[in-house]
This record gives structure tokens, C-alpha cells and sequence, in this order.
């Protein structure tokens, strides 16, 4: 029987087939619901950790003890886990160890779009991608068994489009192994397990003949495989590119890599030698291009297809006939369809929702003329127009670093720094202690809704609750700021604008570092929704200032401004910020 | 070999997952192979949404071709006007009558393209248009946040499948609170005239 699955359902699905017991990871979109859904599993354990780092090594010591453990992450989550990684590859492990890097081209939902292909070199690591929901759910099997035979943690690459992209899966009557009866006891071994360099030394000449063996491995492993077809044109693809590439060239004959690092150089000889040109297609980096040209195999890849931005089947198929690989009239669709003109629509970017929290915090921001550096979180949305009232993004928890190596600077600017709750406990704590220990005069703002917004709710340390929905104990903000040594910190509902902007003033002219709490739990989250107001439309004098909230509902009519009472959620800031009182309930 | 190649577009919170989860789900009811996949942008609420759902014999990539979608089915007016380029000529476009201003436009610095305008975008591109009341007929059965289940009834006369293969997708994917409203609204898109 077939179900639908996304790649990531599908994952959970394979890491739950195959006796995975121990799951961890912080959400990141594309990589969210993989953990959300292998929780679910009965007999798994699954957590929320605070960032991706301890994530990895919440999995890393899991393997040690010889679970089967799994670590789901984002792309630029690997960044943060990476010191991580680095050590895990020279111990090896126990149990199989399987790390989830969640891609981004296209950065429907990121900060770069990083290729993590790089990774697995780096790291020296093998590294497969598949190409559909099927080969998601099966690549964890063989991920996981080659993770315990060549004793290395194992990498499963996805891209956007595999993560969120459903297809059949094959369900039958598997059922995962059974855990051990007894706990087992830990297998003590310092040569293998203590990275001083007296034992890393041997350990890396493990992890050079490893990788080696992992090569011939990769000559043989079915999940690379030649599909025979026509023999002028030979195409080298992985992951979602090769079922683009399918749609356009359903004849070429096709090298697709499941495994894609470390890459089998004999099979791609073989390949090269059946076929005219080699074409590599790739998203993002030339990886195998740059490896493939350098065993001495001449191959076109980057001189046809983009470095940057997310590829789709149309835009292989215009840039193959724009390069003689198919006949030009091909590609005609494609040009012709480009050229329908769309420019002029205004545009719709991603906004803050209606009631949200953040919206009366980032007028307040605004109304100061304060610098504000921010973080990663729906609250990003606070730079666009029209509340403008955020000056730099950069990766999670750069926010009080960046505010405080600014203070240090010497800036005419007051200085506040914001940084959602969960963003916080992933890592913002150490920044916000180099504030307080080399005392910089920088207001933190922590705007706490609650929850982990952006990525659809997920729970974490300061909401008392587990991934498995099982009640903890709850880290309180305004204590853990207070333990620091913070002495002024206050808490704030940004509801109520005068109010915050009171307390804030406050903290801006005191002259010292301070944590400011700005505290309104997720509209869509807690489901608060209160009565919408409307516009008296006699009083309006159509001045704008409520559409400076940049509220969704809030629209421009003749000559007054109109409140849609389906989008409205009723937080009543416009009802604040109207000088003329025409807006009611 | 033929494909049949949906794609919606809306804005979020309006509904187009589970319009697609539903398109999805009757596509395999129907034996044929599916694949979806689906855009939520950064935004919960208010961002652009794009979802794309592939029915055939054989179906490789998850993403539908510019000039290939068989049916475009628009959740608001202006996003519903984005898509030309992906109309195969002919293919009609099922569009909600529902405007949802982006800031620009409510902050006086864009204009919302009139109804005409949009229409005239899709015909350009060979698309046949028909209008749908939808989030109007969703709020007369109780909630507008059924439109897209309108719409999606319309779509079910043409892409065919009985009626009671539908309705068995949307009972085993509506929450049981929401079950009684999302079914009428099926059948009040299914029971409407269109050209």
C-alpha cells in the first residue's frame, strides 16, 4: 500500500523503521516536521534541544551508548553543531548516527543558501540525497547501516523541495527492532572517545583510510546507478535537480548519485566513457563538477547552469536548449512564458500577522529612534515597511553581539538589541553575559511570544513543555537574566504601546546594559482573538498613521481607511495609535 | 502519457495546504501517481503561498512546468493574477472574488489591479477565467475560511471522480469540528453553474 509522505514524514518514517530510538534537533524550516513526526512514534525518544550544537551532541552520546540515533537540522544549523560534528568523525560512535542537513535553495526561508554538499568533504563524511519521498524513507535504512559498518556519522542531505514536497511511499509490515531488554553497560575506551592529541592523531589516520574504503563503497552501492538511454548527451544529477532533469531529458542517459560524497570515480569513468558530453546538474555549487573535472573527466555543468537561486524544470530546459543540449524550439515555451509580464503587480511580501505581539514592540522601536540590531524569528519581519525598525539580520543570537561590538564602537545611536524567546535559549545567552561582563550600553530586548513562532510552534525550555508533550520544568526569563548578575529588567506588554514606550525610555537613557522582557504569547498559537474595531468614518481624516502599523487588515478606502473583519484579530493598536479616536469598538 | 497539473496560489492562512492535501489524496483515489509541494513562505499569515499538485502515469518533479498547468485555482484575485506563465492555453482558471490588499496598496504607494485587469492578465496568457463567490458563499454556510473547499468543489466537475471519493478525502483530512461546513461547501461550489 502507498501513502502520501513529504520527505521529511518520510524520514521520520525510515529513522522509526529502522530502530531509530534517540531523536534530537531545534527547528529550522525545511527541517521541522521531521522530528515533529518521528516523535510521535511509539517507543522513540525525541527532543527539542536548545540549539542544534546540543543537539548533535545529545545524538553523538546516544550513539556512544549504541542507540540508533538521529539529529535533524536546517542548513545553517550544521553551522552551529559543526564543532560538533568535527569530533564525532574522528571518535566514530557506537550506534548509527544519522544527521539531517535540511537545504535551502532558493532561501524561501533563510539567511543564505549555503551548500551543505561541502560539508561531507569537509568533514570528511559520507553523504547521501535522495530524490523523492521513496528514497527518503530508504536512505535513512542505509544511511543508518553504513553510519555502524564504517563506524563515522552519516549525513542525509534534502533541499527544500524533497522536505516539502509529497510522494507515494511503499507502507508494509515492517515493524522496528526491539530495543534492548536490559540497559547495556558503557563500553569505556579513551583511545577512541578522548580527543587529546595524542589519540586524535591516530584517530584522523582512522578517518583517512575510512573515508578511502567509503569511495570503493560508493563504486558499488545500488543507490548510484547508470539508467541506460541515449548516448549523446550523459547526465551526472542528485536529490530534487535529477527529477527535474528527468522531466526534460526522458531519453539522456542518466549517472544518478544517491550517494553523493565520497563520489565513485570508476563508475563515473564508466559513465564518461557511454556518452558524448557529460552534463553535470547541480544547484548551487559546482561539487561534483569541480571533483568530476579534477580525476581528469571533461564535463560542462556551471558553464550552463546557474551558481545561484533554486532551479526548477523549466529552467534546465531553457538553459539546455539555450546550449544546443535540445533542440531550440524546446525551450520556446519557456522564453515565451518568461516574457509574460508581471512586473507592475504590486508585491506581497511575507508581514507580521494581525495581533501579533511584535508589531506594537517594533512601533515603540520606531517612535524611539533607537538602533535596533535583530536576530532570526518572525520578528525579522520588523525591518520591512512601513515599520522599518530593525537595521541587521544575521544568523540566530547575532543580534546582542552585534549590539554590543557597536556600543563598543562609540555610536551617536541609543542601542537595543532584540531577540526572540526562543532565539534566546538557542543562543543568546553567552552575548547577553559578554554585555553584563564587559559592560556595554546596550538595552536586550528578549520579545518573548511564547513559543517558537516562525517554524509553526514548536516548544522550548521556557514553555514547560516537551516535544512529547510531557510537562517540565519551565526556565523562567526574568530569573535567568537576574541570576546573570542584570539588575535592571523589566517586563512589558507591547499591547500596550504607551506603557512600552515608558519602560523603555527608562532603559535606553539609564546608561547601563539591561533586559528588557516584551511579552505577548502568539496570537496563532493560544487561538486569542478579540472583537475587531471598526472606523467611524466621519471622524477619519484619512492621515494614515494606523496604516503606519503595517497591519494587514488595516486598508485604504476613498477617503478613510477600512478594518476587514475576517483578517482582524483585535489587538487594538490602531484603536492606540488614531489621533482623531475613529477607530472604535 | 498525460499529466494533469494544478496549481494554487493564495495567500497564507487562507487554506491552500489543505485545498492541496485534498487534491492530493483524491489524485490517488483515482490511481494515478501524485506529487505536491508547497511554498509557505517566512509568514504564517499574509505572505505569498504557492502550492503545486501533479497527477500522471509518470511524474518525476514536483514542480509544474511554466506553460504546463492544467488548472490554476486562485484563493485571492491578486495572487491569482501572478501565475500567467504557468497556463497551458486553455486552461481554466478558478478564481476567488477576494481581494486581500498587500501593504503597498494599503499604503496608498500600489494599486490593487482591478477585476478587469486580472481578468485580462489570465486571458492574455490563454487562460479561461471563471469567477467564484467563494469566501462570499463560505461566510453565508458559517466560515470564509471554506472558500477554498468552494472553489475546490467547482474544480471537482472538471477534473471528475464522484462526488462520494471527495467527500471520503475531505472527511479523512477535516478536523471533525470543521467536518459539516467544509462538506456543504463542497457541494455549494460542486452545485454552482459555471461557464
Amino acid at each position: 500500500m502507498k501513502k502520501m509522505m513529504t520527505g521529511n514524514e518520510a524520514i521520520a518514517y525510515g529513522a522509526y523503521l529502522n530502530g531509530v530510538r534517540i531523536g534530537a534537533a531545534y527547528p529550522g524550516t525545511p527541517s521541522t516536521e521531521i522530528m515533529e513526526e518521528f516523535a510521535k512514534y511509539e517507543g522513540v525518544y525525541a527532543e527539542w534541544s536548545p540549539n542544534e550544537k546540543v543537539a548533535l551532541d545529545t545524538g553523538t552520546g546516544a550513539a556512544y551508548a549504541g542507540a540508533r540515533a538521529m539529529v535533524s537540522m536546517k542548513h545553517v544549523g550544521v553551522n552551529v553543531a559543526s564543532d560538533s560534528l568535527f569530533y564525532g568523525v574522528y571518535t566514530g560512535l557506537k550506534g548509527g548516527l544519522l544527521i539531517i542537513s535540511a537545504d535551502d535553495p532558493g532561501m524561501h526561508s533563510s539567511q543564505n543558501e549555503q551548500d551543505n554538499r561541502n560539508y561531507a568533504r569537509f568533514a570528511k563524511i559520507p553523504m547521501l540525497e535522495p530524490s523523492d519521498s521513496q528514497e527518503a524513507k530508504d536512505f535513512v535504512g542505509i544511511a543508518l547501516e553504513m553510519s555502524e559498518t564504517f563506524d563515522t556519522p552519516v549525513m542525509l542531505r534534502t533541499v527544500t523541495r524533497i522536505a516539502h514536497s509529497s510522494a507515494p511511499v511503499e507502507i508494509g509490515d515492517e515493524t522496528p527492532p526491539a530495543a534492548p531488554a536490559e540497559p547495556p553497560l558503557y563500553d569505556r575506551n579513551p583511545q577512541k572517545f578522548v580527543m587529546v592529541p595524542a589519540y586524535a592523531r591516530g584517530r584522523h589516520v582512522v578517518v583517512e583510510e575510512r573515508i578511502k574504503k567509503l569511495a570503493e563503497y560508493a563504486e558499488s552501492t545500488p543507490i548510484n546507478r547508470i539508467e541506460p538511454g541515449d548516448d549523446n548527451v550523459g547526465i551526472i544529477a542528485a536529490g530534487a535537480v535529477y527529477q527535474y532533469a528527468r522531466e526534460v531529458f526522458p531519453k539522456a542517459t542518466f549517472l544518478k548519485l544517491g550517494m553523493i560524497y565520497p563520489l565513485p570515480e570508476k563508475l563515473l569513468r564508466q559513465f564518461a566513457s557511454q556518452v558524448k558530453t557529460v552534463v553535470v546538474i547541480e544547484e548551487l555549487d559546482p561539487f561534483f563538477e569541480g571533483q568530476i573535472r579534477n580525476m581528469g573527466i571533461e564535463v560542462r555543468g556551471k558553464d550552463i547552469f546557474p551558481i545561484v537561486g533554486e532551479f526548477s524544470p523549466g529552467l534546465i530546459r531553457e538553459r539546455s536548449a539555450a546550449a544546443g543540449l535540445i533542440p531550440a524550439s524546446e525551450g520556446l515555451a519557456e522564453a515565451e512564458a518568461a516574457s509574460t509580464s508581471t512586473a507592475e503587480l504590486p508585491i506581497r511580501p511575507p508581514m507580521l500577522c494581525p495581533g501579533c505581539g511584535h508589531r506594537g514592540m517594533f512601533h515603540v522601536f520606531r517612535e524611539s529612534g533607537a538602533l535596533v540590531l535583530g536576530d532570526i524569528g518572525c520578528y525579522t519581519l520588523g525591518s520591512a515597511p512601513p515599520l522599518s525598525a530593525m537595521h541587521t539580520t544575521g544568523c540566530m543570537g547575532a543580534s546582542i553581539g552585534v549590539a554590543h561590538g557597536i556600543a563598543k564602537a562609540g555610536m551617536k545611536d541609543r542601542v537595543i538589541a532584540v531577540i526572540g524567546d526562543s532565539t534566546f535559549f538557542h543562543s543568546g545567552i553567552h552575548p547577553l553575559i559578554n554585555v553584563l561582563y564587559n559592560q556595554s550600553n546596550v538595552t536586550v530586548v528578549i520579545a518573548d511570544n511564547s513559543v517558537t513562532a516562525m517554524t509553526g510552534h514548536q516548544q522550548h525550555p521556557g514553555t514547560g513543555i516537551t516535544l512529547q508533550e510531557k510537562t517540565t520544568n519551565a526556565v523562567d526569563l526574568e530569573k535567568l537574566v537576574r541570576s546573570i548578575g542584570f539588575d535592571k529588567v523589566d517586563i512589558a506588554d507591547p499591547y500596550d504601546l504607551d506603557g512600552l514606550a515608558e519602560v523603555l525610555e527608562d532603559h535606553l537613557g539609564s546608561g547601563k546594559p539591561s533586559v528588557l522582557i516584551v511579552r505577548r504569547p502568539c496570537v496563532l498559537y493560544t487561538r486569542e482573538k478579540n472583537e475587531p474595531p471598526h472606523v467611524d468614518v466621519e471622524l477619519c481624516s484619512n492621515c494614515g498613521t494606523c496604516l503606519d502599523l503595517g497591519c494587514s487588515p488595516i486598508g485604504q478606502a476613498e477617503d478613510h481607511v477600512v478594518i476587514d473583519p475576517i483578517l482582524c484579530n483585535g489587538c487594538g493598536l490602531c484603536i492606540q495609535v488614531c489621533p482623531s479616536e475613529a477607530i472604535v469598538r | 502519457m498525460k499529466n494533469i497539473d494544478i496549481l494554487m496560489a493564495g495567500v497564507g492562512g487562507q487554506g491552500t495546504i489543505l485545498a492541496s492535501n485534498i487534491l492530493t489524496e483524491v489524485g490517488l483515489e483515482l490511481k494515478y501517481n501524485v506529487k505536491k509541494s508547497e511554498v509557505h513562505g517566512m509568514a504564517q499569515r499574509g505572505g505569498t503561498v504557492e502550492s503545486h499538485v501533479r497527477w500522471g502515469d509518470e511524474v518525476h518533479a514536483p514542480l509544474i512546468e511554466q506553460g504546463y498547468a492544467d488548472y490554476l485555482i486562485g484563493f485571492e484575485m491578486l495572487e491569482t493574477a501572478r501565475w500567467p506563465s504557468y497556463i497551458k492555453k486553455g486552461a481554466p482558471v478558478i478564481i476567488n472574488s477576494y481581494q486581500i490588499p498587500p501593504p503597498s496598496v494599503n499604503l496608498g504607494k500600489a494599486k490593487y489591479p482591478s477585476k478587469e485587469e486580472i481578468e485580462s492578465i489570465l486571458t492574455a496568457a490563454g487562460g479561461k477565467v471563471i469567477w467564484v463567490e467563494g469566501t462570499k458563499i463560505a461566510e453565508e454556510l458559517g466560515n470564509p475560511a471554506a472558500a477554498g473547499v468552494v472553489l475546490l468543489g467547482v474544480v471537482s466537475n472538471m477534473l471528475g471522480g464522484d462526488e462520494g471519493i471527495w467527500q471520503k478525502v475531505i472527511q479523512s483530512l477535516v478536523p471533525e469540528r470543521f467536518l459539516e461546513l467544509n462538506r456543504k461547501a463542497f457541494q455549494a461550489g460542486r452545485a454552482l453553474e459555471v461557464a
